[in-house]
């Protein structure tokens, strides 16, 4: 596959150039006293890191420039650690490099491929060996071990079933019921529309019973935010407009993507937008997708007041919340 | 003979005596390697790797792989009284209480970072030289393993402590499971034992984190040392380096001294990193509760890419028959990233496939003799490179004053059209550089002086080159492209007429460059 023409002559290894430490029994002695030196420099680091570790306080902060303000002990902890180790390094390689031999020397390479000898004999022994057991000819005990190796792989997978319940369904229930009172969180107290400006935002909850757990899997659901806007700028049907209460609408805040918190809110623009990957939704009209890869708008939660004039919901979410799965009911 | 002396010989004497290692070591003793910066990549990889079986052993002494719920009481006031799980509240104890807890962390931290740069550029370089050609391809598969077990590793690593950024991390990671058709609900409630967040996650891939996957990768980078021991290093083109010899340093006591220092220097060097630029500050996060979120939230560089890509994904969903499937998701998260691991792992033999070469190569190339995989491997960089700089679009956002729109347009556009830009000005640049190398073998060295003709033009006197330097820029074989026929003897169109079609013309593609200077070329120049 090479060209025709006659290529350029390989001049071969270039002929060694003496270091100057192997001339100079002097040059030789300097770098013998340089790699003392740096091994030196590594002992000095581990006394460094000793003294750290017993005699600097905690509390120590020190300024240093560049890192501004920083924890001393952590500092020189580290500092020496870094020395003690990188100076037996650099010990090791300037050792090598000025005084240990640095003659090239050449070795031969083997083709991989085995001689063809050795390949021949190798596949009269596996055949006799494959005569010995006799396998083409007992079809029985072939097909038999095949299809118990194909099974035994199914115990371990079985086995693995008891890692977790069946979904079931799980993922398109919340705690919401009709009725639920919305809490802050944290602080977990009711609250009125008039604890709500216009223009703000609040973290909520569905209130437990008194001494009651909420586990990280359930504000993992019913996690939900509420904005409260002048009833004018809403643009909802009216469906929609019947589920805000006097300009307050509520959002789970998981959001329809990859299930992150859409904690951040933008006044002006009446935006909610993802940090995760920027899903923005359009508060005004029941968070929309405006921005980013979420595909479906945030679910809203249909709210009211009861007899105490605290804010509840009028009933559970209508769809899952959180991010897609596939047997979710998405039309 | 000195006593020391006696003393070494006769421990010699009772080893070989029951293992016969006498042999095995004089032959090996003499090893040779050859020397390169860019060899050392991979060394940086695997000591990365000791550091972190070294500093990740430290951090399980204290680190309590629980979803438990506890009220903080540490030394850390500003969280003081909060519910937050037993890792999290272990890992603020590594961080706070434990002398050095933090420097390991940082430790291991750091040394999962250099891990992952040094891997990727370790495969960019075996890459770019082509030393994944025969008999490399097996080790070139286990690299690619490695890195995506890595990135795996990593992943999983920066998930224990649960605090809120890391907790996100995992929310993604959930959802993408959820995401799969068919199957996802299910796999998504078994791995996490029931809905997310649950309480088995954490303690179960600590396991994964500390006993499976190292286990894997002592095994994976013991097979990979073994084929670089025995197949011999690959070699820089240059005077006397053949394919069939290996010129460099013995084993003993050059290269053990460089190499065994070499370690220190790397595990040094962390160190350093690890006690002036401290990295993921858990305690500013707080506990994880999947109702909140810290804002910028970043995952560590070699996740970046991915993230970019989710990102920058359309928002793509079809609702049909009562089922979801979010494309949204699944290709950004799934399917892209399959597909690149998956070329990245047949890329050896496509190349062969395309340039019909059976033949073994200890030599490297010179990327630029090789246009088509360099710009091919430019390409992918490109890719990757916009898809990582979308994984911090908000902060390269608010850095540059732009808007996020404008930065997701940038990159949604960009990742269509640059890496195809990239592959045209690549191969463009290669053939110059081929061009370069042509005429500096030619016409010798510009050395900038002038000097006036008689007739009162000015020349610049040029220098030959050594015959050294001529011989490095030409000894690289002028390839041939395929020539496949498409029709037989008889004028027939053959069975895989199509195939051997397009095998022409991608080894056509594959096999230009600019003639390389012979010695007849030479030979004329000195006649003038
Ligand atoms: C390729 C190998 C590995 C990689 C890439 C890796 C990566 C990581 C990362 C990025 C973290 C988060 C560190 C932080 O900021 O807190 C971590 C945590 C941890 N790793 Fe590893 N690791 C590796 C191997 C190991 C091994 C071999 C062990 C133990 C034998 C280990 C034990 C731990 C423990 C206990 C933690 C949690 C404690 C903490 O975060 O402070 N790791 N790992
Ligand atoms: S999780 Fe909200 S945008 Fe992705």
């Amino acid at each position: 596959m090479s060209s025709e023409l006659e290529a350029i002559k390989d001049p071969g290894v270039p002929a060694h150039v003496h270091r100057q430490a192997d001339l100079d029994p002097k040059a030789e002695k300097k770098a013998e006293r340089q790699v003392a030196i740096l091994f030196a420099l590594s002992a000095l680091g581990t006394i460094l890191f000793i003294y750290s570790y017993i005699w600097i306080s905690e509390d120590l902060f020190i300024y240093f420039p560049v890192l501004g303000t920083t924890n001393a002990k952590q500092l020189f902890l580290g500092l020496g650690l870094a020395f003690s180790l990188f100076f037996i390094g650099a010990g090791a390689i300037h050792w090598a490099k000025t005084l240990m031999p640095d003659e090239e020397v050449i070795a031969m390479r083997h083709e991989m491929r085995s001689e063809d000898e050795d390949r021949r004999e190798l596949v009269k022994t596996a055949k006799q060996g494959a005569a010995a057991a006799a396998l083409g000819r007992r079809s029985l005990i072939k097909r038999s071990l095949g299809l118990s190796l194909g099974l035994i792989g199914l115990s371990p997978l079985l086995l693995l079933r008891d890692l977790g319940p069946l979904p079931g369904k799980d993922l398109e229930k919340t705690s919401w019921k009709s009725g639920t009172r919305l809490v802050t969180d944290p602080g977990d107290r009711p609250i009125k529309p008039s604890d709500l400006e216009v223009g703000a935002v609040a973290q909520v909850l569905p209130a437990i019973a008194e001494g009651g757990h909420r586990a990280l899997s359930d504000i993992g659901k019913d996690a939900v935010l509420l904005i409260r806007l002048r009833p004018e700028e809403f643009q909802l049907d009216a469906e929609r407009l019947g589920m805000t209460y006097q300009g307050i609408i509520a959002f789970s805040k998981i959001c329809s993507h990859m299930g992150c918190a859409v904690a951040l809110y933008e006044q002006q623009t009446k935006h909610l937008l993802c940090p995760c990957h920027q899903s923005t939704f359009d508060v005004t009209r029941a968070a929309k997708v405006i921005f980013g890869p979420a595909a479906r708008p945030l679910p809203q939660l249909a709210i009211t007041v009861d007899s105490e004039g605290y804010l509840i919901a009028q009933k559970p979410f209508s769809e899952p919340v959180g991010p897609s799965y596939w047997e979710r009911n998405s039309q | 003979m000195t006593a020391r002396e006696r003393i070494t010989g006769s421990v010699a004497n009772y080893v070989d005596e029951r293992t016969g290692a006498a042999a095995w070591m004089k032959k090996n003793l003499n090893k040779v390697f050859p020397d390169h910066w860019s060899f050392l990549l991979g060394e940086i990889a695997l000591y990365s790797f000791i550091i972190l079986l070294l500093s990740g052993t430290f951090l399980t002494f204290w680190f309590d792989p629980s979803q438990r719920e506890v009220i903080y009481d540490g030394d850390y006031q500003p969280l003081s009284g909060l519910k937050m799980s037993a890792a999290y509240a272990s890992t603020l104890h590594i961080s706070f209480e434990v002398r050095g807890g933090l420097l390991m962390r940082q430790i291991h931290h750091w040394a999962a970072l250099l891990f992952m740069v040094a891997i990727v550029v370790h495969l960019l370089r075996v890459y770019f030289t082509g030393a994944f050609r025969k008999p490399r391809e097996f080790n070139w598969i286990i690299g690619v393993g490695l890195l995506t077990l890595g990135i795996v590793e990593g992943f999983l690593g920066y998930s224990l402590p649960d605090d809120l950024l890391s907790g996100t991390g995992i929310r993604i990671a959930e959802a993408i499971i959820q995401a799969l058709p068919v199957v996802g609900s299910y796999i998504a409630f078994f791995a996490f034992g029931g809905a997310f967040p649950g309480e088995a996650f954490i303690p179960r891939i600590f396991t994964v984190h500390v006993l499976l996957l190292p286990g894997i990768f002592l095994a994976l980078i013991t097979v990979h040392l073994m084929l670089v021991w025995y197949q011999k290093h690959t070699q820089y083109p240059g005077p006397g380096r053949t394919e069939k010899n290996v010129v460099g340093y013995p084993l003993f006591p050059v290269y053990m001294a460089k190499a065994g220092g070499f370690f220190f220097i790397v595990f040094g060097v962390i160190a350093f990193l690890s006690a002036v630029a401290s990295i993921n500050p858990i305690w500013l996060y707080g506990p994880y509760t999947p109702g909140q979120i810290s804002a910028g939230s970043q995952p560590d560089w070699y996740m970046g890419w991915l993230d970019g890509l989710v990102r920058m994904a359309p928002p793509l969903e079809t609702h049909a028959f009562g089922h979801t499937i979010s494309w949204n998701i699944l290709i950004p998260g799934l399917i892209l990233p399959g597909i690149m691991f998956t070329g990245l792992a047949l890329y050896p033999f496509i190349e062969a496939w395309i340039s019909g070469d059976k033949r073994e190569h200890h030599i490297l190339d010179r990327p630029r003799n090789v246009p088509n995989r360099t710009a091919l491997g430019a390409m992918a960089l490109t890719f990757t490179i916009v898809a990582l700089l979308n994984g911090g679009n908000d902060i390269i956002a608010t850095t540059f004053n732009l808007t996020i729109n404008q930065m997701m347009w940038f990159s949604r556009i960009g990742i269509l059209v640059l890496p195809p830009i990239a592959f045209v000005v690549t191969k463009r640049l290669c053939l110059s550089l081929q061009r370069a190398d042509r005429d500096l073998v030619l016409h010798g060295r510009e050395t900038g002086t002038l000097v006036r003709m008689p007739r009162g033009e000015f020349v610049e006197i040029h220098e030959p080159i050594s015959a050294q330097k001529a011989w490095t820029l030409t000894q690289h074989e002028q390839p041939v492209p395929l020539e496949l026929p498409a029709t037989d003897a008889r004028g027939l169109k053959r069975p895989g007429a199509i195939k051997n079609k397009l095998r022409n013309r991608m080894s056509r593609a594959h096999a230009v460059a600019v003639p390389k200077v012979s010695a007849a070329d030479l030979k004329e120049i000195e006649h003038h």
